[in-house]
Order: structure tokens, then C-alpha cells, then sequence
């Protein structure tokens, strides 16, 4: 029982990053733009929040300029596709690329260092629940802000008009257009958006996770994070529930390792792509899929 | 106000141009970062961009150039048949490495055995592993319309973990002392890909000026480039000219993902010679980079492979010459790819200064 | 063929003309696996390599590569570096292998040092360190202090060079605590910071209270600090940012001593082909500083079987030792010898769980 706590405590752990980086894409690709450089902005995050944390003093601090990190990387890629009309799965490649290579050169210096501590966030009364309590409210404030961030752009997305219009970018451009809404503008702004909260996922693993500074030590979170969001089919309480899973494969996985259950690692870990390439087929079985001007480049006069 | 219109026609001047003021700018920009790194940015840029073609020990990377670019190329140019037709395999990196274990396990199979068919059967096991995999988002894309993007992507992931289960199994060196990794086919003359491993020529090299060739010919002179050309640019248009879809996506992801599996093939039985855990060192995303940066052009890309190449293998020199850190290194690829692919817009786009909307 | 001719002349000259150079300056090359900064594996060469800058000041020139992955981009930075004149060549990982024995046959007159290999040539030397003996102090220290009984261990993959050192830390645990149990996570991978963290917080969320890790990031001791009254110990690097606590000692992987002396060697022009294994004696494997929080018993204990394994009065694994399965490997008074222990694929009995295939 108790070992189920932990599991089911941990999963939010380790699904966190990737909520708060999936959610962020979510928004971007429901805008019609890929942007294959997660990985890189989370590092960008990772490494600007450690340095504003270890230098303020401030962990709270650190967040926040990790999400202008994670925002003012993923500008360059915004000036690049949507400006400049690049292709985005090349342009998405080559930020990650960018990404780990400045943050590794801006990292020189913070190995070995240890960021101020974060605050615990148990929430009083909830946190002494038996059972609910340690899973879900003895959590660092995070995971509190990755939950809220879903739930809110869920019902952005959902019953906003603004998030009505970012849709109809994502779907038809050329529509949007012809109605009279600036469709680079808002995919711009998408696109910082998913920056900042990749960032934030970054940052999350240097200062909380962890918590410490390495070179590449996001370690391939930003790609599945973009497995996630298909997973989820672009549905932002879907891909939370996502995170969740597979997060909870995670510490599912080492926990039974733990205690000695002998399990084939290498088939669990391959299982969340496996089962994201199933929910895709079933998706397109049942015909709903990705916006439909997913990864498509636009210009007002073509 | 400044704004983009677009061109009637793609401008020839630019065509040329775009590649060479891109480098240039990237030059600069990355001058700077090395000088702020407190190295000579002239010194820097020479070394990785002359100093692999013209420097004292040239006769030496130049075919190490040949050796890196290889599988950018040989991959690069399947994926660019797909691009052109809007079909979006971004999963080589996982069909390269399926395609190396199938040709890889071919050979580990026949050990010790040697016959001149043993490297043909290879290289057609590893196509066709590459195949395979590619064939997996083909056929659901054609049965069910599922986007192959994606499912190319995540079987990228799925790839990398059979890799791993591989080299720590089924295909360890049983005389490795336990250490993960197979049998090194460097050592095993039927299985080997090198034609002259001193001037840098493995089979490999031979296939990707083959594949340049064959796909120049192919859009250029045959009907099914025609078409590939035809669904990219005119999608509406190329179903009314009679283009199987269906029969095109099949074609197009059969052929890069077999491209990618050779790749992987010739890799693992030349210059690699090892199936280990992280064999893949990322060729199958950077030759997506390559295929852009070469416009999809069967000679663009044989440039942009040469150019990618050139700054790997520079920018090592130029590590250890001139103790640049790596992250300096990808900083300055990184840089390389952005100016490229924006300066790329003046191709197809004019800028407009409109200064009566500015007044 | 011309090309091949050319290559083998030019490597024929510039062996003359980097002996005819080596006279006032040895050039030392150094291949790394990772980035100098991941604070383990890789950041312990590197700073052997600056105190053999140190030791040699202007007689030494040195030039390293970082992050190069294993397979033909190494061989090409190891012949980029013979080419530039390198005397001799550090290349310091397991996959580094194949290609250092290719360059090393191309560049008859450059020696070439490969860590933790078992392929060796005329110019070709291997060394590693014998890192169980310092997990048998770290196996005692771990087994007095828990208290929970549960020492959590986490694997990279199941390789020699990892059971060796389960083995040797279960085995000294046991010995001065008959009811310690090992709990082992195998991360497979050397170096991932938030998947190592992770398996220490299951780990210490399943109870253990002592952190063994053969993984190489900081990590684990960030995640079991933030726990609190678990203890670690350092991996490659001595990790003393995080002493006392959770740190307690670590397993330092010191090259610097033997790479002065190789560098010495081929100043001399004494250096000839060897393998080396070398443990806690000759300093190849330090026991980093044990901190305060280990009583002071404990502490001299630890400090006197180190002492004995460096005089080799003690060996780690000595009988009487059954296998997993109950079956006898080493009788009474009997030692592992070397190839065993370079090949050891099996648990010894005591240790639940398996071995991943």
C-alpha cells in the first residue's frame, strides 16, 4: 500500500516537466506550428533558472526568468519560420541544437553548485489525509502550477474566444486569414508560450528534481514530451493525463526494480511510444487527428 | 512598413546567394562568440572551414569529409523525395538504426562464415529493415490516414530502445568479456563495407553519389518525379492528373526509409563496425537539416551534406587546436542552420519598403 | 592505394619529425566521452590531465576533445591528433576500443593509452582501476551505518565493471551486518541526472537509508540531501560539495598519478607496452576524505582495510564465497583471480534479484 502512495506521489513528480513542456506545445501545435525544438528550450530553461536562483537567491525568481529563457529562445525560432518562412521540422531540429550548445556554454562554472532549496508546498489540513494526502498534497508548488496551467488552458482552449481563434489558425489558416485574424501574430504568440512553459519544465528539473546543474541533463525529457501531446491528441486535459501515465510507468518501472521484481526494462520503457502510436491509429480510425495546418508554413499573400 | 511579396518566379540570384551570405553571416556571428570565448575568431573560422580541405594534413579529412557526409546524403535524399511530395518522414534516425541491425544481424549470423554474398545479403537486409520500419507509418497513413509524422517520430524511440536490448543481448560479443556491444565487422572481410578504407571510400560513399544520380534522373526525366513534384506543389491538381496517393506515400517512405536503413548498414559494417548502445549519433535528424538546407535539390544536398561534414569535422579540429569547447562547436551549428534556412525567404520573397504606409 | 601510401608515408615522416620535436615538448592528447563539466567520469580525466600540465608545465603540450561519440568520429579525432604531432594519446572510454587499435596501427611511433579495454598492441597500452576495492570500504562504512538494513544501489548496465562492484559492496556490508538486504535499480544509462534522482528517491521511498550509485552524475546525492538522513558516497569524483552529509566518502578515480607517470615515460623514452589494473595502492582509486558523520570507529575500520587492500594483505573477494545460486565460487582462503573478476557476470549469494539479460 504504502509502496502505491509513493508510486502514484512520484508519478507527479516525474510528470510535471513533462506536463508543463507538453501543455506548452499543446497550445503551439494547436496553433498549426511544430516546433520540434522542445528539448532545447527546456535546457535553455534548465540552465537560466539555475543561474537567476543561484544568483538572487531566489528559486521563485529563477522560474520566472526561466520562462523568459525558455520564451526568448523560442523567438528565434518564431522570427525563423513565421517571418523568415523556414521549415519548421528543420528549424525546430536546429534549436534544440542551438539550445544544448548555449546553455552549455552558459553553464561553465555552475557544476557542482546547489540552488537555494524550494519551498515545500504541502497545503495545511489536505496535506494529512491518509492516502490522498502524501499523493497529492505534499507536493512542491509546481506541480501545483503544472495542474492549474492544464486545467487553464484547457478552458482556454475550450470556451475562450481567443482560444477559439487560435484554433481556427491551427486548422485552417488561410480561413482565419480571410476572416481577419493576424495569423503570424497569434502563432508567434503561441509559440512563446510554449517556450516559457518548456522552460519552466526545464527549469524544474535543475532546481527541484534534481536539483543541480549538468550539461544536456534534460536528457531527452523535451522529446517526449512532444510524444505526449499526440498522445494526448492535442486535448490539454488528455496530455495531462498523459504526463501522468507516463510518468507513472516510470516510477512504476523503478519501483518494482527496487523491490527486486525482475521486469524487462527495455520493453517497459519502449511501451509509451507503443501505446502513443496506437491512440494515434485509433484517432485516425475515428477521424479526428492533428490541426489540420499542422507544420504548414503561411504567408498572406499565397 | 516592411513586408514580404512574394516572387512570380524563385529569384536565380538569390537562389545561389541565399547559401553564401548565410555562411558569411554565421562567420560573423559566430566570430563573435569565439572571441568573446577569448580565441581569435579568424583562427577559429579557418580552422573549421579551410583547414579540413586545404590544411597540411588535408589528404586526410578530405575523405574523413566523404565519411561524414555519406549517410547525411545517402539519407538526405530519400527524405527529400517524401518532402517534395508533402509525405513527412522525420523518423530515419529509427529507420537507419533498424536497418543496421537487420544487415548487422545478417552478418553476426553468418559468423564465421566467408562468401561473396554475404555483404549483398546484408545490404538488402538492411534496406530492407529500413523499409520495414518506414513501411509502419506508410501503411497506416494509406489504411487509416494516420499522420506519419508523428508515428515515424516515435518509432524513432522504439528504435533506439531495440538498439539498446541488442547491443546488451542478443548481439553482445560473446568474447567481449560481458561488455555491451557486437562483434566488430571491421574484422570480419565478407561483412565489411570498406572499398579503400585510407582514401575514405566505403560502400556507403559509392551508394550516396549512386542515390544523388538516381534521384536527379528521377525528377528530372521520370514520370514518378513528375508526380512527386506535381502532389507537393499542387496537391488538388495531381489527383485530377490521376497520381495514386496512396501508391505515392508507399513509394516515397519505402524509399528513404530503405535509403536510411543502408545508411545504417554501411555505417555499422565500415566506419562504425560495432552495434553498441548509442550507435546512432543523430544522422537521421541532422540529414533532415541536410535535405532543407540542400532545398531539396539532389546537388543542394550533396553540398549541404559536404558543408555539414565540414563542420563536424572542423569543428573538432578546431577543439583540439584551439581547446574551443563542443558547446561552442553546436552553438556555432546551430547558428549555421538558423541563417540558412532564413536567409532561404529572398529566394521566393522580395522585401517591400513601403514608406508611404510608414508616413 | 596511392592515398593509403601517402597516408602510411606521411605517418612515417611525421613520426620522425615528432621525434625530432619531442624533444623539447611532448604533446599529449586526450579523448573524452563526455563533456569535462558532467563532474564524474570525465571531469576526473580532465583533471589528471591539468596535473600532468601541472607536473610537466612547458615540457608538455595538451590537447583534449570532449563529448566524442564512440565510433568512426573518434578515430578520426585520435588521427587528427597523431597527425598534429601527439607523442602520446589518452583515450578514455570502454567504446573507444576498436578505433584506438586501428590509429594505433596507422601511427607506428605514437603510444596510445586506452582505458578499461582488453585490446592491447605494440603501441598500445590499457589501464583501469580495480574501483571494487574501494567499494569494499564503501560496502563497510554502509553496512555499520544503515539502519534500516536496506542499501539501495543503482546500476548504469549490467557490465563486469558493475557487478564487480555490487559484489564487493554486499559482501563487506554483510560481514559486519548479517541482515543488510540490497535493493538494485538499474538505470541503463552513465549519465542521466533526472532518471539517476529519480532511482535514488524510490529507492530511499522503499527504505533505504544508504545510496550506492555506479551511475556518474551529482544527482543522487542532490535527491538524497533533499531526502535527508540517507548517506551517499561519491562516484569518480570525490562530489565533496556534498559533505558531510549525505556524502560520506566517495570512490575517487584518481589517472593523475598514473598519467604523470606514463607522460615521464615517454619523455624517457623508456614507455613500452603494459596493462594495468591498479587499485587503492598505487592511488589509481582514492577513498575520498570519510566526513564526520561516520562514527569514529567506523571511520578507522574503513581507513584500516583500505590500508590493507592498498598493501594487498587483503583481497575483496576471498573465499569461502558461494555464487547466487548457492553454488561454491571461491573455497576458504581462496582469491578471485583477474579473469573472473574482468568477466563476472553472476551475483553472490545474498543478493536478490537478477542480473538484466
Amino acid at each position: 500500500m504504502e509502496m502505491l502512495i509513493n508510486i502514484a506521489a512520484f508519478m507527479f513528480v516525474a510528470a510535471t516537466p513533462l506536463t508543463l513542456a507538453a501543455i506548452g506545445e499543446t497550445v503551439v501545435e494547436r496553433a498549426g506550428v511544430l516546433n520540434l525544438g522542445v528539448e532545447g528550450m527546456m535546457i535553455m530553461g534548465a540552465i537560466v533558472g539555475f543561474m537567476v536562483a543561484v544568483n538572487s537567491g531566489s528559486p521563485v525568481l529563477g522560474l520566472v526568468m526561466a520562462a523568459a529563457g525558455g520564451m526568448g529562445l523560442s523567438l528565434i525560432f518564431a522570427f525563423v519560420t513565421q517571418v523568415a518562412l523556414a521549415n519548421q521540422v528543420a528549424s525546430g531540429l536546429a534549436l534544440t541544437l542551438f539550445g544544448l550548445g548555449l546553455s552549455a556554454l552558459l553553464g561553465q562554472g555552475y557544476q557542482g553548485v546547489k540552488p537555494p532549496a524550494f519551498p515545500q508546498g504541502d497545503i495545511p489540513l489536505l496535506a494529512d489525509i491518509p492516502v490522498l494526502g502524501p499523493i497529492l498534497f505534499q507536493q512542491d508548488p509546481v506541480v501545483y502550477l503544472a495542474i492549474a496551467l492544464t486545467v487553464a488552458v484547457f478552458v482556454f482552449l475550450r470556451f475562450s474566444r481567443a482560444g477559439l481563434v487560435l484554433r481556427a489558425v491551427g486548422e485552417n489558416h488561410d480561413a482565419a486569414h480571410a476572416l481577419g485574424y493576424k495569423v503570424v501574430r497569434i502563432r508567434i504568440a503561441a509559440i512563446a508560450f510554449g517556450g516559457a512553459c518548456a522552460g519552466l519544465g526545464g527549469a524544474y528539473i535543475s532546481l527541484i528534481r534534481v536539483p543541480q546543474w549538468t550539461e544536456g541533463m534534460t536528457a531527452g525529457i523535451g522529446w517526449i514530451a512532444l510524444a505526449l501531446v499526440v498522445f494526448g491528441a492535442w486535448r490539454p486535459l488528455l496530455v495531462g493525463l498523459g504526463a501522468c501515465i507516463f510518468g507513472g510507468i516510470e516510477a512504476v518501472q523503478l519501483n518494482l526494480q527496487a523491490a527486486g521484481v525482475a521486469i524487462p526494462v527495455s520493453l517497459l520503457a519502449m511501451s509509451p511510444y507503443l501505446i502513443t502510436i496506437l491512440v494515434l491509429v485509433i484517432m485516425s480510425a475515428v477521424r479526428t487527428g492533428a490541426p489540420a495546418s499542422l507544420g504548414r508554413p503561411f504567408h498572406a499573400s499565397s | 512598413m516592411i513586408r514580404l511579396e512574394k516572387r512570380r518566379m524563385p529569384s536565380q540570384v538569390w537562389t545561389w546567394a541565399a547559401p553564401v551570405v548565410a555562411v558569411l553571416a554565421t562567420m560573423v556571428a559566430g566570430g563573435a562568440v569565439f572571441a568573446a570565448l577569448g580565441k581569435d575568431p579568424l583562427v577559429a573560422i579557418r580552422t573549421i572551414f579551410w583547414d579540413p580541405l586545404f590544411s597540411e594534413f588535408a589528404f586526410y579529412y578530405r575523405p574523413q569529409l566523404m565519411i561524414k557526409g555519406a549517410p547525411l546524403v545517402l539519407i538526405a535524399i530519400g527524405l527529400s523525395l517524401g518532402f517534395r511530395a508533402g509525405i513527412w518522414n522525420i523518423g530515419a534516425e529509427g529507420q537507419y538504426i533498424m536497418g543496421a541491425l537487420a544487415g548487422a544481424g545478417v552478418a553476426l549470423a553468418a559468423y564465421p562464415l566467408e562468401a561473396a554474398w554475404l555483404f549483398p545479403a546484408m545490404v538488402i537486409a538492411g534496406a530492407l529493415g529500413g523499409w520495414a520500419w518506414a513501411m509502419i507509418p506508410g501503411l497506416l497513413k494509406v489504411t487509416l490516414g494516420t499522420n506519419e509524422i508523428l508515428v515515424s517520430l516515435m518509432l524513432v524511440y522504439v528504435a533506439e530502445k531495440i538498439l539498446a536490448a541488442m547491443a546488451l543481448g542478443l548481439m553482445k560479443n560473446p568474447d567481449g568479456f560481458g561488455f555491451p556491444g557486437s562483434r566488430n565487422l571491421q574484422q570480419y572481410p565478407s561483412a565489411t563495407s570498406w572499398i579503400d578504407q585510407a582514401a575514405g571510400l566505403h560502400w556507403g560513399v559509392a551508394a550516396a553519389f549512386i542515390a544523388v544520380i538516381a534521384a536527379y534522373v528521377l525528377l528530372s526525366r521520370h514520370v514518378l518525379g513528375f508526380q512527386i513534384r506535381l502532389a507537393g506543389q499542387a496537391p488538388r491538381a495531381a489527383r485530377f492528373a490521376g497520381v495514386n496517393t496512396a501508391r505515392l506515400v508507399l513509394f516515397c517512405l519505402g524509399t528513404s526509409g530503405a535509403l536510411a536503413g543502408m545508411a545504417g548498414l554501411f555505417e555499422v559494417a565500415g566506419p562504425s563496425g560495432v552495434v553498441s548502445i548509442d550507435f546512432n549519433a543523430g544522422y537521421g535528424f541532422t540529414a533532415i537539416i541536410v535535405a532543407f538546407l540542400g532545398r531539396l535539390h539532389p546537388l543542394g544536398i550533396l553540398l549541404a551534406g559536404g558543408l555539414m561534414a565540414l563542420t563536424y569535422v572542423g569543428g573538432d579540429m578546431a577543439q583540439a587546436n584551439l581547446q574551443l569547447p563542443k558547446a561552442a562547436i553546436q552553438l556555432f551549428q546551430g547558428m549555421m542552420l538558423f541563417f540558412l534556412l532564413a536567409v532561404d525567404v529572398f529566394t521566393n520573397f522580395r522585401l517591400r519598403i513601403n514608406l508611404r504606409g510608414a508616413a | 592505394m596511392k592515398i593509403a601510401k601517402l597516408l602510411a608515408t606521411a605517418a612515417m615522416v611525421l613520426g620522425m619529425a615528432t621525434a625530432a620535436i619531442a624533444q623539447d615538448k611532448t604533446k599529449v592528447g586526450f579523448v573524452y566521452v563526455g563533456p569535462v563539466g558532467d563532474g564524474g567520469w570525465t571531469y576526473e580525466h580532465d583533471k589528471a590531465r591539468q596535473a600532468v600540465v601541472a607536473k610537466f608545465g612547458d615540457k608538455v603540450e595538451t590537447v583534449f576533445v570532449e563529448s566524442v561519440p564512440e565510433g568512426p568520429d573518434a578515430e578520426r579525432v585520435m588521427t587528427q591528433m597523431a597527425l598534429e604531432g601527439a607523442d602520446l594519446i589518452f583515450t578514455t572510454s570502454f567504446g573507444y576500443m576498436d578505433p584506438t587499435i586501428n590509429v594505433a596501427a596507422k601511427f607506428p611511433k605514437v603510444k596510445f593509452e586506452h582505458a578499461t579495454g582488453y585490446k592491447r598492441a605494440d603501441n598500445v597500452s590499457t589501464y583501469s582501476a580495480r574501483f571494487y576495492e574501494g567499494r569494499a570500504v564503501q560496502g563497510h562504512i554502509a553496512g555499520k551505518m544503515t539502519k534500516s538494513n536496506i542499501i539501495g544501489y543503482i546500476g548504469s548496465y549490467p557490465i563486469p565493471e558493475v557487478i564487480q562492484g555490487i559484489n564487493s559492496a554486499y559482501i563487506h556490508a554483510k560481514k559486519v551486518n548479517p541482515n543488510v538486504q540490497f535493493k538494485i535499480v538499474w538505470a541503463f544509462t552513465w549519465f542521466d541526472p533526472a532518471k539517476e534522482a529519480d532511482a535514488a528517491k524510490v529507492l530511499i521511498e522503499q527504505g533505504a537509508d544508504v545510496i550506492l550509485q555506479h551511475t556518474d552524475s551529482t544527482a543522487p546525492q542532490a535527491a538524497a540531501k533533499a531526502a535527508g538522513n540517507v548517506i551517499t558516497f561519491g562516484q569518480a569524483s570525490d562530489m565533496s560539495e556534498y559533505a558531510p552529509l549525505p556524502r560520506v566518502s566517495s570512490i575517487i578515480d584518481n589517472w593523475a598519478p598514473y598519467y604523470i607517470a606514463r607522460v615521464q615515460a615517454v619523455m624517457d623514452g623508456s614507455w613500452t607496452s603494459t596493462d594495468t589494473w591498479d587499485g587503492i595502492g598505487p592511488g589509481m582509486v582514492g577513498i575520498g576524505e570519510i566526513s564526520d558523520a561516520v562514527p569514529a570507529d567506523v571511520k578507522a575500520e574503513a581507513l584500516a582495510m583500505a590500508d590493507a587492500l592498498a598493501k594487498g594483505t587483503y583481497h575483496p573477494f576471498t573465499g569461502p564465497l558461494n555464487k547466487q545460486d548457492g553454488s561454491v565460487w571461491l573455497k576458504a582462503g581462496e582469491k578471485a583471480d583477474d579473469g573472473t573478476l574482468l568477466g563476472l557476470n553472476f551475483y553472490v549469494e545474498g543478493i536478490e534479484g537478477e542480473i538484466p539479460k
